[in-house]
């Protein structure tokens, strides 16, 4: 039985891509983890799928190029951030309905170029990752993401607390909420960009998203959330990489399965503790 | 003009002729008053009348358009419900906020700083709360632990912005207390409020509605005349009371100008 057990969890790591591919999922597992507690507790969800669908322009015409995915990932957000920062300004638009007319004219415009007939193959990894056909520079590229986003996140630890907790007071405080944003917007830019190789362009944000709002359920401190979202994310990217080596299923689609199944399970599990303590009775009241 | 640190005589804060605003907008115009160490000023006025506008320039957040303001260091005690009950934060993280703005920006708050926060927590009497949830206390708990992070940030002077909205008599008694005790310690307290009978038995008051309207000593100011004037026809009187009282309507939240 131990010796199944040991073999079933044993044989995918034989395979040098396989253990590339947990190596990078585990890598992308500790930074969009940490960094998606921040984005969360910050209100960034939207931004950070925006910014994902956004780039796919960059994407694809990179690939269709011949040219880094890096680049063109790079130059798509540019091109999204500049786009929702103009249409922003027309007046009686709303920035939300920005974000929405920009994001969803670039993700046409990718698909579009997408299905050219001029699209080389191996586009299908672009929109939903390949975590199996990581090279050496993105295993390093996510490797100085994860040290980028723990120093990052470690400076401004303080300072990222005082902007969500009450933007107002932040300035009385001395801390500029402007600049902190824009931190943890560059910060949320390079994960995307460091995260689509892996995940793919639609599943990157699952990394960022799932992970912290499965912390949420079993934690309510800022600095175990951040350890219980990194965690979160590993456990699960490479449970979903199992599920996909037996199930015979996309590596890219399971990864983000499996961080969304975390987040279903442990909200279950939440929901019927509180309802054990509802029918033992009410917690004493805290004054 | 703004001198931040050099105030004349034993006035920690010195505001002369001030004149300030929004765009083509003046919020507050013809503001002139010092306030002493050691003084609780309730600062009296309808929403938009500039009591925002006075706490920013005080901060150093707006820029004088005209007068002077001499100021040391300030902080700011804001109204809870601008502070996110959801946050994973504990009374001590919050109260730990107020030494950031001491530190360099690469440094974390180190054991000297929690100290100072678990000491000012205590202050409040809070002392045994400081792993609650900031969410989880009550409405006057969490106004306490604002002023413990003011504390924390050692300014001589403290700017409350309604702390009394939405607290119980016992809770606000305490909340008032407190306030006399940091006054004792040589503290200035500038405190925006729309309680009369509160002001009444604070040291100085300050009314304003777009312009300074009055400031001096309680009995000076809290006269009906005044009292009209800073808000309005809108307030009454209750025989029994023999007091003027601001109605409810004026007790909202979101005041900026």
């Amino acid at each position: 039985m131990i010796a199944s057990v040991g073999s079933a969890i044993g044989d995918p790591l034989a395979d040098p891509l396989l253990r590339r591919a947990f190596l990078e999922i585990a890598l992308l597992g500790i930074a969009g983890g940490a960094l998606g507690c921040w984005v969360v507790f910050h209100k960034l969800s939207y931004s950070a799928e925006s910014l994902a669908h956004g780039m796919l322009p960059g994407l694809v015409l990179a690939s269709l190029a011949g040219l880094p995915l890096l680049l063109g990932g790079a130059a798509g957000i540019f091109v999204a951030a500049a786009g929702v920062a103009l249409a922003g300004r027309v007046p009686g638009i709303g920035r939300d309905t920005a974000v929405a007319v920009v994001v969803t004219t670039l993700f046409g415009l990718g698909a579009l170029l997408a299905l050219s007939p001029a699209t080389p193959a191996g586009l299908q990894g672009i929109l939903f990752g390949d975590p199996l056909g990581v090279s050496d520079t993105d295993l390093a590229l996510a490797a100085g993401l994860v040290l980028a986003t723990l120093l990052v996140l470690r400076l401004l630890h303080g300072r990222l607390l005082i902007v969500g907790f009450d933007r107002s007071a932040a300035r009385a405080l001395g801390v500029s909420a402007g600049v902190v944003d824009l931190a943890l917007l560059a910060l949320l830019a390079l994960a995307l960009l460091v995260a689509v190789q892996g995940l793919g362009n639609l599943l990157v944000v699952a990394v960022l998203i799932a992970p912290p709002a499965a912390a949420r359920q079993v934690t309510r401190r800022m600095g175990a959330m951040l350890a219980a979202s990194a965690a979160i994310a590993v456990v699960s990217g490479v449970a979903g990489l199992y599920l996909s080596y037996y199930a015979h299923t996309a590596a890219g689609a399971s990864v983000a399965g499996a961080l969304l199944a975390a987040l279903v399970l442990l909200s279950a599990v939440r929901a019927l503790s509180r309802a054990r303590v509802s029918v033992r009775g009410p917690a004493p009241s805290t004054g | 003009m703004r001198d931040r640190g050099a105030v004349s005589g034993t006035a920690l804060v010195r505001v002369d002729g001030l004149v300030a605003g929004y765009g083509e907008t003046v919020a507050l115009r013809d503001a002139t008053f010092a306030v002493h160490a050691g003084e609780r000023v309730a600062v009296l006025g309808p929403n938009g009348g500039g009591k925002t506008t006075l706490f920013r320039v005080l901060l150093g957040e707006l820029d004088a358009r005209e007068g002077s303001v001499a100021v040391p260091r300030c902080a700011v005690v804001p109204q809870t419900e601008r502070s996110r009950l959801d946050f994973p934060v504990s009374a001590l993280d919050v109260a730990l906020m107020g030494a950031v703005s001491r530190l360099p920006w690469w440094r974390r708050p180190g054991r000297a700083e929690r100290r100072a926060a678990v000491e000012a927590l205590a202050a409040v009497g809070l002392g045994d709360r400081a792993d609650t949830t900031f969410g989880d206390l009550s409405g006057g708990q969490r106004q306490r632990v604002l002023v413990a992070r003011a504390l924390v940030q050692d300014a001589p002077v403290i700017l409350l912005d309604e702390p009394f909205t939405g607290l119980d008599s016992p809770s606000a008694e305490q909340l008032e207390q407190l306030l006399a005790s940091l006054a004792a310690e040589g503290r200035a307290l500038l405190i925006a409020t729309h309680d009369v009978g509160q002001a009444r038995r604070w040291d100085r008051v300050l009314c304003v509605n777009r312009r300074q309207v009055a400031f001096g000593e309680p009995e000076e100011v809290l006269r009906r005349e005044v009292l009209e004037e800073t808000y309005g026809a809108a307030i009454v009187t209750l025989p029994e009371a023999c007091e003027a009282i601001v109605p409810p309507h004026h007790h909202h939240h979101g005041d900026h100008a």
